[in-house]
């Protein structure tokens, strides 16, 4: 078990390396010069060449992605001038490792941005999957045992509806009647747990994490309704009927248990995608997650702050994965890790 | 004879949108307490189908069940779903086919077993699994007090429909549904099985209705046997005297094609032609007519016309067959083999 850990996650350092090479070399290959865009409208090829090495972009890009590295391993400082931090050490910031890179448009360091934006998404992801969770099983569960009756219609018909609808529009829609114009609720802000305590934390959380869970719910009401209808047609259904149990044993301790398996693995992979940052619904409610930190990074060209959210999301999935990996071998009896 | 079950003109019937399956369909026979019922056929004739409505398996389905199972007196198909709930596992209890499908694979072998016994008595969890293991070491598997925490895929196949007995057996049920217990088996273990059965069956005084395609199954544990086809008995009696007296060319089909250790290896068998009828719209008169080669010697388009009834066979009231021929000797095999 503990080797077969430690493999998985040398396995996925390699990769992390594998995803900053690629964005590196994504980055440089857009037909964009970031250069450019830094230095702004009225901009002369002169400022634009001081521009580009004070953002070390003229710098070939195997050597961009070898100071990356540096930067995670041993920490940098920026800018990396020896003779500036003994003359003036306060115009130096220094970056401990493992160091995402500096940010020169928000003049502060990945680390910085991401230290307070994953908190933001971590919280909507979290209250989105409890969401999701308990009302796509739900759901599924009650569609599922209620098959063809007018329930199962009316709940499969709904996740149709949630499905068809895209998140902005939703996000909008409940911005604007349950905020706005009926007052039903107050406009969500995000409020960090430190700030505002659980209550004001949540409360401000629920309609931005409903809008995002409602598609998800959709989802995984379908699925458990048919991971639970086919579990139903297996032969230790019979059984378990035929020894008498009631119904509920039968549908809970017997059917939903074999049903639940593959929703884990979903949820894992869901969740760890929503860890990197909810682009859509952080973008309309203005929630300052990563996904909100990824949109204003790659508007704005600005490749350490993208790297970092990049790195950032795939460690939160190749992580996940391992996870959901791991608790197969504690859900399913018959899996065992090696 | 104390009919401790009486099943009297059984039918399922499965609504389609094609049009209705009668996948049972009037279906009678009789077993008595510590007996052995052995219903033989075709895959599709019907026999699990009539089975599982014993066990009420049907509840709350899109099937159709009418008729009389009568268990000790009490008609199954009037009683509650409740009512039928207690009495599955309790007084009838099932074995399946395949014992790796028919067992949950994520409960322990000892949990599943375990529950059956819970269910129909208020004891501890401690308690049921002192009866498990008394129960997993009567029917044979070795260090039953460590087995009891496997989980089944850690079983081989015969310990596993080992365990399956087991859990059939835990509640002392008086009568016990075997749906081909030993197909899913390797042959060697196919016999320990069956003695298996022979022996718990002594034991506990149980009835047993044996499924089987496999007339040696049939012939090693059955007392009586019930042929069936296309939903119907077509040949049932004693075993001994059914299988050396067949009146039926269905049975003599079955018969002749098992193959006989002793004859010369060059023998070929003899398959019977054809295929199973559909259940949707099963043939005019007899339904094994299409198949059988003996219906130019009923006169006239009997066969094809008039569905024969079951009736006493020339050898006495105990041996019914379904049949138009008047002369039921069966042909000589070398007669069978030119025809």
């Amino acid at each position: 078990m503990w080797a077969y850990i430690v493999r998985r996650l040398f396995i996925g350092v390699a990769l992390l390396l594998a995803l900053t090479l690629v964005t590196f070399v994504l980055f440089f290959a857009a037909p964009v010069d970031p250069a450019r865009y830094a230095c702004g409208k009225n901009c002369s090829e002169e400022q634009r060449d001081q521009a580009r090495a004070a953002l070390g972009y003229d710098k070939p890009v195997y050597e961009q992605w070898g100071l990356f590295m540096k930067g995670v391993v041993a920490g940098r400082d920026f800018p990396a001038d020896e003779e500036l931090r003994a003359a003036a050490p306060e115009v130096v910031t220094h970056c401990a490792a493992p160091c995402l890179g500096y940010s020169h448009l928000n003049s502060a360091t990945v680390n910085d941005l991401v230290v307070d934006a994953a908190p933001v998404s971590i919280s909507l992801a979290l209250v989105a999957l409890v969401m999701w969770l308990v009302g796509g099983v739900l759901f599924g569960i009650l569609a599922a045992v209620f098959k063809g009756s007018f329930i199962d219609r009316g709940i499969v018909g709904l996740t149709l509806v949630a499905y068809a609808f895209p998140t902005f529009f939703i996000a909008v829609f409940f911005l604007k009647y349950l905020s706005v114009k009926w007052e039903l609720w107050p406009y969500p802000t995000y409020i960090s747990l430190e700030d505002g305590g659980v209550a004001s934390w949540l409360g401000n959380l629920l309609i931005p994490a409903f809008t995002l869970a409602l598609v998800f719910m959709a989802g995984y009401v379908r699925m458990t309704r048919a991971f639970m209808l086919e579990s139903m047609t297996e032969d230790y259904i019979r059984t378990a009927k035929s020894k008498g149990l009631k119904q509920r044993s039968v549908l809970f301790k017997h059917g939903l248990r074999a049903a639940l398996t593959p929703l884990v693995t979903m949820t894992g992979l869901d969740f760890a995608t929503l860890l990197g940052g909810a682009i859509i619904t952080e973008s309309v409610f203005a929630y300052p997650g990563l996904g909100l930190l990824t949109v204003q990074a790659s508007d704005a060209w600005d490749l350490p702050t993208v790297i970092g959210v990049v790195v950032l999301a795939g460690a939160f999935v190749i992580l996940m994965n391992i996870i959901v990996d791991i608790s197969y071998a504690f859900i399913d009896p018959r899996v065992r890790l090696g | 004879m104390d009919n401790f079950l009486s099943v009297r003109d059984l039918r399922v019937h499965f609504p389609t949108p094609d049009g209705v399956v009668k996948a049972t369909d009037g279906l009678s026979y009789d077993l008595a307490k510590g007996k052995t019922l052995g219903i033989v056929g075709e895959s599709g004739s019907g026999k699990s189908v009539s089975s599982s409505a014993i066990l009420g398996l049907h509840r709350g389905t899109s099937a159709q069940v009418s008729g009389q199972i009568l268990l000790e007196g009490t008609d199954l198909l009037t009683i509650t779903d409740e009512e039928m709930r207690l009495r599955r596992g309790k007084e009838v209890a099932m074995i399946f086919q395949d014992p790796l499908s028919a067992m949950h694979p994520y409960y322990t072998v000892g949990n599943q077993i375990g529950e059956a016994y819970r269910v129909h008595h208020d004891v501890s969890k401690k308690a049921a699994r002192t009866r498990v293991i008394e129960m997993l070491e009567l029917v044979g598997i070795p260090q039953p007090d460590r087995r009891v925490d496997d989980y089944p895929h850690q079983f081989s196949g015969g310990m596993r429909q080992r365990a399956m007995i087991a859990m059939a057996l835990i509640n002392d049920p008086g009568l016990v549904i075997a749906d081909e217990p030993t197909t899913a088996l390797d042959v060697t273990v196919q016999a320990q099985i069956l003695d298996l059965l022979q022996q718990l069956q002594k034991e506990f005084n149980t009835g047993i209705i044996i499924i089987t395609h496999d007339l040696g199954v049939v012939a090693e544990m059955a007392d009586d046997v019930l042929v069936m086809y296309a939903g119907k008995a077509v040949e049932y009696g004693p075993t001994k005297e059914l299988l050396t007296h067949p009146e039926m060319p269905y049975t003599w089909g079955l018969l002749s094609s098992v193959p006989d250790l002793t004859a010369d290896v060059e023998e070929k068998l003899v398959p019977i032609p054809g295929t199973p009828p559909s259940l949707l719209s099963p043939p005019s008169g007899c339904a094994f007519h299409p198949r059988c080669r003996y219906k130019d010697q009923v006169a006239g388009d009997l066969c094809v016309t008039q569905q024969p009834d079951l009736t006493p066979g020339s050898r006495g009231p105990g041996h019914l067959k379904r049949c138009h021929l008047t002369d039921p000797t069966v042909p000589n095999e070398e007669e069978v083999a030119q025809s």
